[in-house]
């Protein structure tokens, strides 16, 4: 074994580097998943079919598909159709829009959870439709899907490197640019993936605790 | 696309894709099974280890891991994993701890009475799991094993970036040829939502077998 500390410290500051840009990802990805999910999964109550079977299959669709491809899709395609961005906001598109069908089935379950006689209610004071969605169900609903919605950030986190694929400068492709640099591929390589379970784990055991206080 | 394109990117990229999948979905169930019927062993040390690999691959990122597996192991250990054999080595491992949270909880599900029973019996503890547990617990197992099968489908996509020649890869390189990249994503993605529709049929299939086998109604549609 032929580990190197200073191979580590020359990486630190790529790695911070890295580290912002992945948890930036992160929170706008989420950002958009939690809010396309919502939309999403209100479209599943949709009182037309013609709303609710287009955006079943949409969703299936972007659900059993691999996200990598997703993004080259995007990433080679969207130029194409004319419209330019970065290769960072696609990454964070293709992962928000990806987990949005993911948030859409948690919206879903607990959505469904609510009691029937929260809607008849809702019904019964004549409440606009907004309103039953956002003063009543929602609330509700919330209280129950956070744990899952955690677990889905979760895995986000992990599926953050593949956007490394396109050029993002996140942990991965700064680790790369690194090894290319310096030839030194062990060391850059571990410290991202120790930095992932670092976050991950303590992130898992919140969202535990979280499902222990709130689910029930 | 033109026909030569596809038979000797598109159609050997299925294969492969294929064989991907079935590999590391058997690494990946050898996996779970054993590391999932450990976490409920009666030994404090052996549920402790169990513990330890599913947080640890469960942890970390499993593009990280492959990269890893291929990049930092062989100076570590003086040989080279074929990209293909790291692969299903990465996705075997990482989806098997994901697996074994699976076959912890199905075990965990199965009536206390039923294991009492087996003790009453006096079973030995691997007559139980084998007898007892495990033929009511697989069934329960089955729709979330489905579940990870077709995210296992799609990680195998991953692989491209190790330059091993499956869909996504066979995609990547008819871009370069055509210039049309709307076209060949569009295939691909379709590709794997053909193969993730087999998955899903399959397992619907084997979980109704399994449930038949112990004699448990089936349920139709999905409800609960």
């Amino acid at each position: 074994m032929n580990w190197d500390w200073s191979a580590v410290a020359d990486f630190m500051p790529r790695f911070w580097d890295g580290v912002l840009i992945t948890l930036q990802i992160l929170a706008l990805g989420s950002l958009i998943s939690f809010t396309l999910g919502l939309v999403w999964a209100i479209g599943f109550r949709a009182p037309t079919r013609f709303i609710r079977w287009p955006v079943n299959v949409v969703t299936e669709f972007i659900r059993t598909t691999p996200l990598l491809v997703q993004l080259f899709f995007l990433y080679f395609v969207l130029p194409e159709w004319g419209v330019q961005f970065s290769a960072l906001t696609t990454g964070t598109l293709a992962i928000g829009l990806h987990y949005s069908t993911y948030t859409a089935q948690v919206y879903r379950a607990g959505i469904e959870a609510v009691p029937a006689g929260q809607w008849e209610a809702a019904k019964a004071l004549s409440l606009p439709a907004h309103r039953t969605w956002f003063a009543v169900i929602l609330p509700q609903a919330f209280r129950r899907i956070t744990p899952a919605l955690g677990n889905y950030v979760i895995a986000m986190l992990k599926d953050t490197p593949l956007v490394a694929a396109i050029g993002v400068l996140e942990m991965l492709q700064q680790s790369r640019l690194e090894s290319a640099a310096t030839f030194q591929y062990t060391e850059p390589l571990t410290v991202i993936g120790i930095a992932f379970i670092l976050i991950a784990y303590p992130a898992s055991l919140l969202v535990r605790t979280l499902e222990r206080r709130l689910v029930r | 696309m033109t026909a030569g394109l596809w038979q000797n990117w598109v159609l050997p990229g299925i294969w492969i894709t294929v064989q991907l999948l079935v590999y590391s979905a058997a690494l990946a169930a050898a996996v779970a099974f054993t590391v999932g019927i450990a976490r409920t062993h009666s030994s404090r040390f052996v549920r402790f280890l169990a513990g330890f690999y599913t947080e640890i691959f469960r942890g970390t990122s499993a593009l990280i891991l492959m990269f890893w597996l291929f990049f930092v192991l062989p100076p570590l250990l003086g040989w080279q994993l074929v990209p293909m054999w790291a692969a299903v080595l990465a996705l075997g491992l990482s989806y098997g701890a994901y697996g074994a949270e699976i076959v912890r909880g199905a075990l965990n599900s199965v009536a206390p009475a039923q294991r009492e029973a087996g003790v009453a019996l006096s079973f030995t503890p691997w007559q139980r799991m084998r007898l007892i547990l495990l033929p009511q617990a697989v069934p329960e197992m089955m729709p979330s094993f489905c579940n990870l099968l077709v995210e296992l489908l799609k990680g195998t996509a991953l692989v491209s970036l190790l330059g091993v020649g499956d869909v996504s890869f066979a995609a990547y390189l008819v871009r370069l040829a055509t210039q049309e990249s709307a076209q060949i994503y569009t295939i691909s993605l379709v590709i794997y939502f053909v193969l993730a529709f087999g998955i899903t049929r399959s397992m619907k299939a084997l979980e109704k077998k399994t449930k038949r086998n112990i004699g448990v109604a089936v349920s139709g549609g999905g409800a609960k």
